[in-house]
């Protein structure tokens, strides 16, 4: 089984796996074999096909892998945060008591409310979930994992049921709660654009392992029209097993 | 709302001729409609009463025009005379005190066991193997059924009326809560543990609000039943209560006073019902159901 050690190589490397395997059947391991290191600070997109094991390993470094079995070592940091693809906010409980759920001590219910303003969310502590929009929702969980300052934020496809506008608008969103609590993030995404505008650096998962990965070099705001975005998106396209870019983006998206 | 409403119209006339089309769309999307087209609809101001108040209307109507017999069944107006005359000559008074301290007793001790038996039993493996089934072996077993042997047990006293009432309290609370915790999203689970949720609170935050709409559905049917085993105990080796005073009533053929028994039983009934429902509306208020 995997060790959970506490966070004694946080301060160098937030996530250190070596030689993962994961299955849940016998005849297809999903893992087979993965090495993965992740600096403290960085932001890793994680890409990948339908069933390539992208979830796989999100729920192994979050712990949440009971019912799989495999072998392997996993370093992760102690404070971990999930940021899930539905906003998982308890319909009975109203947002700010959402956003500070299981947090102890007096100043939990003031850093929940600034959490919830730096989401953009202020005012709306007493309101339902319910009553709030699906990107709202969202914000609501992104203010929940950032209000326990995790060293490791762990998003899995944390914007694929929003609309296309909403998730741009979240990824500015994200990106700059990034730059400002530097987390170590590993975000799970289908969407090539969404990787390349917010990470550091690209994974391509294939057949268990990491095929391929790509260092994100683009200074300043990272613009789709540019050429050298354009470059890397036809560079993971085909590293996804896709010819041709950017058509089949448009059709994929 | 209204914009959901209008496009499932759309898209649901659509299969239509393509001129009524035109004019459906146009003619009922221009103001919102009142009410969903599926669904009970609004809530009507106190529909909960409509159907009592139909069932007395009859009652009166039946008795008025002689159709009923007054020694079969007293008029309405017989049994509030009675009832009230109980009520001055000071009968009535002690026996209702007594039935209400019995209800009150035998519910809030049955509401506690059944609750704690769902916790234990839904929450562990073990403790659902060891709760579970006795449970559902007392849930077919009748109170009535009991009763001779709880007699014998616990002798005549109030100890062997509160047992009996918990009983039959304790079962649909430990029903319909551990089915409702059992319902849960296991996604909160999941949640919680990323959360890091000490068991404390897990149970506090997730399990028992969770659960709550179905411990609510218990609580229904637990003031019922609290209800009705009352009246069983009350009728049988009782000295007091409103049971014992039906029963009393029965020996000398008091027709209006044992109708002014049942009329208490439903009217308490339905009003500990009533404050139940209102506590659900309140204490559900996160929720958007067809009820809303």
């Amino acid at each position: 089984m995997a060790t959970h050690a506490g966070g004694l190589t946080a301060t160098t490397a937030a996530v250190h796996i070596r030689d993962l395997h994961r299955s849940f059947t016998d005849e297809s391991p999903v893992l087979t074999g993965l090495d993965l290191d992740i600096e403290a600070g960085e932001f890793v997109a994680l890409l990948g096909r339908s069933g390539s094991g992208k979830s796989t390993l999100l729920r192994a470094l979050a712990g949440l892998d009971q019912d799989a079995f495999g072998t392997g070592e996993i370093t992760v940091p102690h404070q971990v945060s999930v940021v899930f693809q539905d906003s998982r906010l308890l319909p009975w409980q109203r947002v700010l008591s959402n956003v500070v759920l299981g947090l102890e001590g007096g100043g939990a219910k003031a850093r929940g409310k600034e959490a919830l303003a730096e989401v953009g969310l202020a005012g709306r502590e007493r309101a339902w979930p319910r009553e709030l929009s699906g990107g709202e929702q969202q914000r609501v969980a992104l203010a929940r994992s950032l209000v326990r300052e995790p060293e490791l934020l762990l998003a899995d496809e944390p914007f694929g049921a929003l609309d296309a506008l909403t998730r741009i608008k979240m990824h500015g969103l994200l990106r700059a709660l990034y730059e400002r609590h530097r987390p170590a993030v590993l975000l799970v995404t289908h969407d090539v654009d969404e990787a390349i505008v917010l990470a550091d650096r690209v994974l391509v998962l294939d057949a268990g392992k990491v095929a391929s990965e790509v260092r994100i070099e683009l200074e300043g705001h990272r613009d789709p029209s540019d050429p050298r975005f354009a470059a890397i998106r036809t560079e993971l396209l085909a590293a996804l097993g896709l010819a041709g870019g950017v058509e089949i983006t448009q059709e994929e998206s | 709302m209204t914009a959901v409403d209008t496009e499932t119209r759309e898209t649901g006339s659509g299969a239509s001729p393509p001129a009524s089309h035109d004019e459906a769309a146009s003619g009922r999307a221009s103001k919102p409609r009142g009410k969903r087209r599926l669904g009970p609809g609004k809530a009507i101001p106190f529909g909960y009463l409509v159907g009592p108040l139909l069932l007395l209307g009859i009652w009166a109507w039946g008795s008025a025009q002689g159709w009923i017999d007054p020694r079969i069944l007293s008029a309405p107006w017989t049994v509030a005379a009675t009832g009230w005359d109980l009520w001055e000559s000071g009968r009535l008074g002690p026996d209702l005190l007594v039935s209400a301290r019995r209800f009150a007793l035998g519910l809030t001790i049955g509401v506690l066991v059944g609750l704690v038996l769902a916790i234990a039993s839904g929450l562990s493996r073990w403790g659902e193997a060891i709760v579970d089934g006795p449970v559902q072996i007392k849930r077919s077993i009748p109170n009535l059924a009991l009763l001779p042997l709880l007699l014998l047990w616990f002798g005549i006293d109030e100890r062997m009326k509160i047992i009996t009432i918990v009983l039959g309290v304790l079962i649909p609370i430990y029903i319909h809560t551990h089915n409702g915790l059992r319902s849960i999203d296991g996604r909160y689970a999941e949640l919680a543990e990323t959360l890091r949720l000490s068991q404390g609170a897990f149970i506090g935050r997730v399990v028992l609000p969770g659960a709550l709409p179905g411990f609510l559905l218990g609580m229904r049917f637990a003031v019922t039943s609290s209800w009705l085993s009352l009246v069983v105990v009350e009728q049988v080796n009782a000295t007091s209560g409103i049971g014992y005073m039906m029963l009393l009533a029965g020996t000398y053929g008091q027709t209006d006073i044992i109708i002014v028994g049942l009329v208490l039983y439903a009217l308490l009934g339905l009003g500990s019902d009533t404050i139940v429902r209102l506590i659900q509306r309140r204490a559900l208020s996160w929720r958007r159901t067809l009820e809303d």
